[in-house]
């Protein structure tokens, strides 16, 4: 297999190697003091992507208009509602674990019905279904800080053997996702369904069952990573999900995924996590404001586009 | 008829080729149209009509031969639009969210300036009222508004009106598919009016009865040539089917005689108004037959997605489908040759939901060597495939399930002669082994395979021919309503 090859069939490759030169350059400039902590801190914000940017790229993957703009606003509910349930109880962590999946499945189910009985497109259809959980994450937090149980905390925040906890079960959900992907039935279906729905239905695969499954396994995703971050402030926040708007699909498509669907990659959302982590951190040490990260953002965004959409791979 | 020395051309086609890729659309065709003559013009699918009108209307160009207007070779739409040449599509072509006045203004740029609505409406109801005396267009609504018989109305008087220059020729392709009986024959009589004033028109239907009853001139083609050309008068229903037939048949086949045993494994009740009922028996090759875009791919459609369920897997596949429209509904472009084999076929292929790469493999080497699909490996992009080999991987991929149905949606379209012999010998086999193939197609020699044909026109099942019945003579009376019918 020449290299040239090799970077093709596996996009992943860039986003890594952009990680790896934004560490250095980093690390360097820190002085090298900052290495372990900047790797530590990069591998459990880049988890929370990762979990979120999964969901993303199944839905993705359904291909052209296919997107679930309601990530933030369920993170945000999961968040609020886990946290208010398990009321600082050790006792409670797996029932909390539990709702927030459970409000993952209602939402997803929610986004599907609107996308499927009222014919909204998917972009429209997330957007009013984020509005709506939004809401209700509004009025049911009121205000309220309520803190995450001690040992759910503690175990967000710590990590085993220098790498966070967090880390490890984005990694778990990666590689089940990889094997979903890759290896499953399922995983053909929806990659032939974001190719052609019309070819996909003609070959006897159950579309709507399989984009159904696929929202809710996206809003599922999005609602355990609310969990876990809520645990890992110290708290659920109203405006925690925000960032993870922008995030969940930049990572997707940074890491190589086809934006026209069909084609996705799983070791590439962990580069681009990492990569818009050290970004954003490195342009922090620069001492930039938060207005140039976030147009830098988006020009890195445009620039990974431009640069996938030009090299069209010879059939 | 009796001058015909003093006539002007009005438009005249000759040896005209047209060729796309290895097609030939057109290929060597004549045909001159003079002033105050209706010529109707008559074939079976693919025989060039649709051809030689796109190229008599500028749309398209001649590879080879010479097109004249009234005696000057100029080119393009707009050219033959000057020389007074109009054509109503087969599609109508207006546009639904403009008003009929708007639409008219499209066609007929000379109205402009202040007040050019009412002027338009004036054109359009005049003309409107000439044609179909009594009609109730409201020309201000919106085409939306309107029946699809009222479209295609106002669509040939818009054609038809002419405010500073009246047209030449009027070209009608179809004019009467969604008109009824009444209207059509008001249209007739107009297209007499309008020869008889000197102007021409050039007549497509598959009515033959109206073909007969108002051309003056009958021309017939097949296959990309003029194989026909006399005076209407000449003709008869009989003749002018046979006219359009293949006569000389150099092939025969034996098709077996099927016992219906047991219940039928597909059926279809008849369309609401009129047809007759499909039925399929176990081990049956079926044949949907009839002029293209009479409901066939619909059946089809309808008898899959009945039998599939769009939300839950099926645990058994009773049926499976044959695209013929590759790119709409067939290959999945982003995947290799073998993954586009194998996806109807998954299930199969996996233990508890996971694809086994080896039994994958093996299949695919199978069916490799079993249909010849010419590729040094089965990894490779399934677009790196030709067209036919494409669609020899499609076939593959319907006959490795174990549906016991395959649906096919005239699979063969642009193959070459070599694959079409080779899955005819699959199909035959599979077939003896107790699959049933309902198989629509656009050419008579496959249809000719089939133990059973059905022939569709206008969306339902007109008749249905067995045995020694299925000849092109039959196919082609039972697709084209003879008048009397309709």
């Amino acid at each position: 297999m020449t290299l040239q090859k090799f970077l093709t069939e596996k996009p992943w490759v860039w986003s890594f190697a952009a990680t790896i030169v934004v560490w250095v350059t980093t690390v360097l400039f820190t002085g090298g003091a900052s290495s372990f902590g900047l790797s530590q801190a990069a591998l459990t914000f880049a988890a929370f992507s990762v979990i979120v940017g999964i969901g993303q790229m199944f839905v993705i993957t359904l291909g052209p208009g296919n997107i679930d703009l309601s990530v933030p606003a369920t993170m945000t509910l999961s968040g609020t509602l886990a946290l208010k349930l398990m009321d600082v109880q050790d006792g409670m962590i797996l029932f909390g674990l539990m709702a927030s999946i459970g409000i993952g499945l209602v939402i997803g189910l929610g986004n599907y019905i609107l996308i499927k009985l009222l014919r909204i497109p998917p972009i429209i259809a997330t957007l009013s279904m984020s509005f709506i959980v939004q809401s209700v994450a509004i009025w049911s937090n009121r205000g309220l800080r309520i803190k995450p149980p001690e040992t759910l905390a503690g175990f967000a925040t710590s990590g085993l053997f220098g790498i966070p906890n967090i880390a490890l079960v984005a990694l778990v959900l990666s590689v089940i996702a990889w094997v979903l992907l890759e290896k499953s039935i399922y995983g053909r279906w929806i990659s032939a369904i974001g190719q052609s729905r019309f070819a996909a239905r003609m070959a006897g695969i159950p579309v709507d069952g399989t984009r159904l499954v696929t929202y809710m396994l996206c809003a599922v995703l999005a609602s355990v990573c609310g969990y876990l971050l809520a645990s890992f402030s110290g708290g659920a926040a109203l405006n925690m999900g925000s960032e993870y708007l922008l995030m969940s699909i930049a990572v997707v498509v940074i890491g190589g995924t086809a934006v026209a669907g069909g084609n996705s990659n799983i070791p590439g959302i962990w580069g681009a996590s990492l990569f818009m982590f050290l970004v954003v951190s490195m342009l922090n040490t620069y001492g930039f404001g938060a207005g140039f990260r976030l147009i830098l953002t988006g020009f890195i965004i445009i620039a990974v586009i431009l640069l996938a959409g030009g090299k069209k791979s010879n059939r | 008829m009796t001058e015909p020395l003093q006539r002007k051309e009005v438009v005249a086609a000759r040896a005209i080729k047209v060729t796309f890729g290895a097609v030939k659309a057109l290929d060597g065709a004549d045909l001159v149209i003079h002033s105050g003559e209706c010529v109707g013009l008559v074939g079976h699918n693919g025989a060039g009509k649709s051809t030689i009108v796109n190229v008599i209307n500028g749309g398209l160009s001649p590879h080879e031969g010479t097109l004249t207007y009234g005696g000057s070779a100029v080119h393009g739409i707009s050219a033959a639009r000057a020389s007074g040449v109009r054509c109503v599509f087969q599609e109508l072509s207006l546009c639904p969210n403009l008003t009929v006045n708007e639409n008219a203004r499209i066609m007929h740029a000379e109205l402009k300036g202040w007040n050019w609505r009412s002027r338009a409406g004036e054109l359009v109801r005049g003309q409107l009222q000439k044609i179909f005396p009594g009609h109730a267009i409201d020309c201000d609504s919106t085409v939306d508004d309107l029946s699809i018989a009222e479209r295609q109305m106002v669509e040939i008087a818009i054609s038809f009106a002419g405010l500073n220059q009246r047209p030449k020729l009027v070209i009608l392709d179809e004019p009467t598919s969604s008109l009824d009986a009444g209207l059509a024959a008001q249209l007739m009589t107009y297209i007499r009016t309008f020869i008889g004033e000197g102007g021409s028109v050039l007549l497509i239907s598959h009515i033959l009865g109206e073909i007969l009853s108002t051309s003056d001139r009958i021309v017939v083609m097949k296959d990309g040539r003029v194989v026909a050309d006399r005076a209407a008068k000449a003709f008869n229903t009989h003749s002018l089917v046979e006219a359009m037939g293949n006569v000389v048949r150099e092939q025969e086949f034996s098709r077996k005689v099927t016992e219906r045993t047991g219940a039928p494994v597909l059926s279809m009740p008849p369309h609401p108004r009129h047809g007759i009922a499909f039925q399929a028996y176990r081990g049956e090759m079926i044949g949907l037959a009839g002029l293209g875009g009479h409901g066939q791919t619909d059946a089809l459609l309808d008898l899959y997605l009945e039998h599939n369920s769009n939300w839950w897997p099926s645990r058994k596949r009773e049926i499976a489908f044959v695209a013929g429209d590759r790119s709409l509904n067939g290959t999945f472009p982003l995947w290799s040759i073998l993954k586009n084999l194998s996806i109807a076929s998954l299930g199969q292929l996996s233990s508890r939901k996971m694809v086994s790469d080896s039994r994958e493999a093996t299949l695919g080497s199978g069916w490799k060597q079993r249909i010849e699909i010419r590729t040094p490996d089965m990894q490779n992009r399934i677009l790196s495939l030709s067209g036919g080999n494409q669609q020899k991987v499609l076939f593959a991929r319907a006959l490795a399930t174990t549906a016991s149905t395959v649906l096919m949606d005239d699979p063969m379209r642009g193959v070459d002669i070599g694959t079409k012999q080779e899955v005819y010998e699959i199909l035959r086999s599979e077939a003896a082994n107790g699959r049933t193939f309902i198989w629509y197609s656009t050419e008579m020699d496959e249809i000719r395979l089939c133990d059973r044909v059905y022939v569709f026109r206008e969306g339902a099942i007109v008749a249905e021919l067995v045995g020694d019945e299925i000849s092109e003579k039959n196919v082609l009376a039972a697709s084209f309503s003879e008048g009397e019918a309709a």
